[in-house]
């Protein structure tokens, strides 16, 4: 735990990737047995230890201090792991540096609740803080030292001079304390194959589309699609049975029984789940309600009916099709989604246009459908490879909508922001019977530079009005172009809509509160 | 909470800060007044343009170099342990423990006493004389880490901690962001403790103060200006060196002649870990010149007073434990004190 400890002190102090990348690879060197394999998951997110949750830590929290203290503690710190492993009560044991990572987990993984609060306890009291803090992070997950599950990955290509694809292809396939990863890579064993088993392979994905392909490539060498605003999916049938895949690999089969049905068919799907039937789309709000789900009753399925619209197929039978161009890649995806069930699964049309001109007027026109987000350019030579492939996969998406907007509250931020306030409630003018007020329409905690975000700390310090708790209320004087990709009804909110993505576009030191939007004007857009 | 029945009528909490009536004078004033009664040089407590300042006669050489000669019409120096009569108030310091010069202010009056402790520390510093515990009624303390998250750790450790860093990285030079005013001297001495015998490159805005702690016999070492070679560029002569400065001095193109800096930082904030990574601090070293937690308990029951008013910082959390003890706290909500900034 020692050396761990010290790891993820490192990670978190390393503003530099590479830095991070050659404590990693120094660590992975030199860890051994499960602590090593547990390390890695406790850094991709991948552990799970049951009967230490976020609850447990409060309460073992509580336990060590009063509840004022904690709740002042806590706000102050920002993080619940650190804030549990300062504010420990000073033991009057020896502290003891000797817990390996082995151990804890094990004992974790099959300890009852009580068992792994009682635990924690005894290596609370015996480890130096930084340990306790690391420790804590590792139980709770969401380490937040900087460190991607990829970046992770590329290490441990380094540490044992592997190909980075290779590691990524496998990933899926293995599990903490990932024992058959570590023995091919040392050499001891056969690379784990996914054969007869329906795991997740790694996506393609596009890249923005920059002004200057648009005069670099030619628009006759790309398959041209809508790009669809749902879910990226990826659906994978073997011996295994179905299953049904996120963007980033989670298996989200339980969600959408209807998907994963017996298809009479094995092989691999990329493509988008939407809403509605392919007869008839629903919106990004409905299929919102099937989403992040534990699973869905059969009244759900039927109210809120979603599908599957395929654009890709990676195998089909045990045969992998990743290295066929695009343009032998569709028929057969053609083929293969004319004999799955259709009102599951159908297929995303090509768009057709003469050239860029002609791209960019369809582009424009996606902001009339709001199931539309722009257009996918991919290249019809191209095989099926993993991650961002410069030249290869383009998404030019509509430009968003703006608003002026007059911020009303801020909040301070967590982890890194955690004494910044960082986080925004923005406010339109609404006319009501007592007058023209601002009603808050949209929170937004992105789109500023590190230095714009200390000069809006200083304005809400400048400015608060009123504080409620971590919350201040600021004069309303500032006005931020906000950027968002749509607007929705939603009852939840007071203002009666609800935006997408809102972001900070440009903050208007310059503009009077009063020139701010109207709630009629942002109502006008809601789709 | 109401004052001390016999405080009432001969001390005022005003806009000012802590006037006392009988004195016609302010505790650390945070504007221009008649008379003021200074703790210690640091910027936010000792503002220049006061009528008449009375203070320990280190505190008023470190206003001087900081403000020019012409900073106050009229100084008072008032020694540790020595005292001054007007009006039946008696006036007198003792040491605070803080920086060069901290004191606490004692007012004795009819037979109360109030100690207006300032900024203060329990832990070890080199450079100073420690904190004097002075028992009293009315005892005013700061709480700028207020909060039980705070334990500052041995500060030996935390330079053993930069040393460690630094062998790491031998080819990259080492900046120590600190106050320039007592955290900067203190660094320094635990440096030198720790057996760094090199020169240590200061900016130019440690310089007065670092002579002025050499001048009162604290023995810093060899110090030279990190001006050499040419502003804007690396200059290797520094590589494997630590360099020392303001924090701020990080943000300026004086910080371009650094060759791949670690950047260290010493400051009692640096115990929360999201603090030191939103400063870019990749060496943080949790160094403070103020009371954490439990020392902030611990003086308060040494010192035991009837009634405890808190300054300025983390007041909430203090009043609580002290409310929660039995005993008697208020919080004065003192504005114009920059806990939260360079400390």
């Amino acid at each position: 735990m020692k050396q761990f400890s010290q790891l993820l002190e490192n990670l978190l102090f390393s503003p530099r990737r590479n830095d991070k990348l050659a404590h990693l690879v120094s660590w992975l060197k030199t860890a051994s047995g499960d602590s090593r394999g547990f390390g890695v998951a406790a850094i991709t997110g991948d552990l799970n230890l049951p009967h230490v949750k976020g609850k447990m830590i409060r309460d073992l929290a509580s336990s060590a201090t009063d509840e004022v203290l904690f709740a002042l503690s806590y706000d102050f710190v920002g993080d619940l792991a650190e804030t549990v492993s300062l504010l420990w009560p000073k033991s009057e044991v020896p502290l003891n540096s000797e817990f390996s990572i082995e151990d804890i987990v094990s004992q974790l993984q099959k300890a009852s609740r009580k068992e792994a609060e009682h635990y924690m306890r005894h290596w609370l009291d015996h480890m130096p803080q930084t340990q306790k803090w690391a420790l804590l992070k590792m139980a709770t997950g969401g380490l937040r030292v900087g460190v991607s599950a990829r970046l992770m990955r590329l290490a441990i290509a380094e540490a044992f001079d592997a190909a980075i694809e290779e590691i990524e292809e496998v990933w899926p396939l293995i599990l903490p304390p990932y024992h058959d990863l570590f023995d091919w890579l040392e050499g001891h064993s056969e690379r784990p194959n996914a054969e007869g088993r329906s795991v997740f392979r790694p996506l393609m994905l596009a890249h923005p589309l920059e002004e200057v392909d648009r005069q670099k490539y030619e628009l006759s060498h790309f398959h041209i699609e809508w790009k669809w605003d749902g879910a990226r999916v990826q659906l994978a049938a073997s011996e295994e049975g179905v299953k049904l895949f996120s963007r980033s690999g989670d298996d989200i089969s339980a969600a959408f029984p209807e998907l994963v049905q017996p298809l009479g068919w094995q092989g691999v799907l990329d493509g988008e789940l939407l809403a509605g039937t392919p007869e008839c789309l629903g919106s990004f709000n409905d299929l919102q309600q099937r989403l992040n789900r534990k699973g869905a009753s059969k009244s759900q399925i039927a109210k809120q009916p979603v599908f599957m619209r395929c654009y890709d197929i990676l195998q089909t039978g045990q045969t992998d099709v990743r290295d066929l161009p695009l343009k032998e890649r569709k028929p057969i995806l053609q083929d293969v989604v004319a004999d799955l069930p259709q009102t599951y699964f159908d297929l995303s049309e090509g768009v057709e246009a003469k050239g860029w001109d002609d791209l960019t007027l369809l582009r424009d026109q996606c902001r009339d459908n709001p199931l539309i987000e722009g257009v996918m350019l991919k290249d019809k030579n191209g095989p099926y490879q993993l991650g961002r492939i410069k030249g290869q996969w383009f998404k030019w998406k509509r430009d968003p909508f703006e608003a002026d907007l007059v911020v009303l509250y801020a909040q301070r931020g967590h982890g890194k922001r955690s004494s910044l306030y960082s986080d925004f409630t923005l406010a339109a003018w609404a006319d009501t019977d007592t007058g023209r007020v601002l009603v808050p329409v949209a929170k937004a905690y992105s789109g500023f530079t590190d230095v714009e975000l200390r000069k809006l700390d200083k304005f809400v310090r400048d400015h608060t009005t009123q504080k409620f708790g971590p919350v201040r209320e600021v004069e309303p004087k500032l006005v931020v172009q906000i950027a968002f990709d749509s607007i929705h009804r939603s009852p939840r909110h007071k203002s009666g809509v609800a935006m997408r993505f809102p972001r900070f576009h440009a903050i208007r030191w310059d503009k009077d509160c009063e020139d701010a939007a109207h709630l009629s004007e942002l109502e006008h857009l809601v789709t | 909470m109401s004052l001390l029945g016999d405080t009432k009528n001969w001390v005022e909490v005003r806009a000012e800060g802590v006037f006392i009536k009988p004195l016609k004078a302010y505790i650390d004033p945070v504007r221009p007044v008649e008379r003021a009664l200074i703790t210690h040089g640091h910027a936010d407590h000792a503002r220049a343009g006061h009528g008449t300042v009375i203070a320990t006669p280190q505190t008023l050489d470190i206003m001087a170099l900081r403000y020019g000669a012409a900073f106050t019409n009229n100084s008072l120096p008032l020694p540790y342990g020595e005292r001054f009569t007007d009006n039946q108030v008696t006036v007198s310091t003792a040491s605070a423990g803080h920086v060069l010069g901290s004191a606490q202010i004692i007012i004795e009056y009819k037979g109360t006493r109030l100690v207006a402790a300032g900024d203060y520390k329990r832990s070890y510093d080199p450079t100073l004389t420690p904190f004097e515990v002075v028992p009293c009624d009315i005892f005013i303390t700061e709480a700028t880490f207020g909060l039980p998250v705070f334990h500052h750790p041995d500060p030996v450790d935390e330079i053993a901690k930069l040393m460690r860093m630094r062998a790491l990285f031998p080819e990259r030079s080492c900046f120590i962001g600190a106050y320039a005013l007592g955290k900067a001297q203190r660094v320094m001495m635990l440096l030198r403790q720790a057996g760094y015998q090199d020169p240590i490159y200061i900016h130019g805005a440690l310089q007065k103060l670092c002579d002025y702690y050499q001048s009162q016999d604290i023995e810093l070492g060899e110090l030279l200006p990190a001006t050499a070679g040419q502003r804007g560029v690396s200059n290797p002569e520094l590589r494997g060196k630590i360099i020392m400065g303001p924090p701020s001095a990080l943000g300026g193109t004086w910080a371009h002649r650094l060759p791949d800096p670690i950047i260290s930082f010493a400051s009692g904030w640096m115990q929360v870990k999201a603090r030191a990574k939103q400063r870019g601090v990749e060496c943080p070293l949790i160094i403070s010149d103020h009371a954490d937690w439990p020392d902030l308990l611990q003086t308060i029951e040494d010192v035991n007073p009837r009634e405890t008013w808190i300054t300025h910082g983390n007041e909430e959390a203090l009043l609580h434990e002290l409310t929660k003890r039995g005993r008697v706290a208020r919080a004065l909500s003192l504005l114009g004190y920059e806990s939260e900034s360079e400390e």
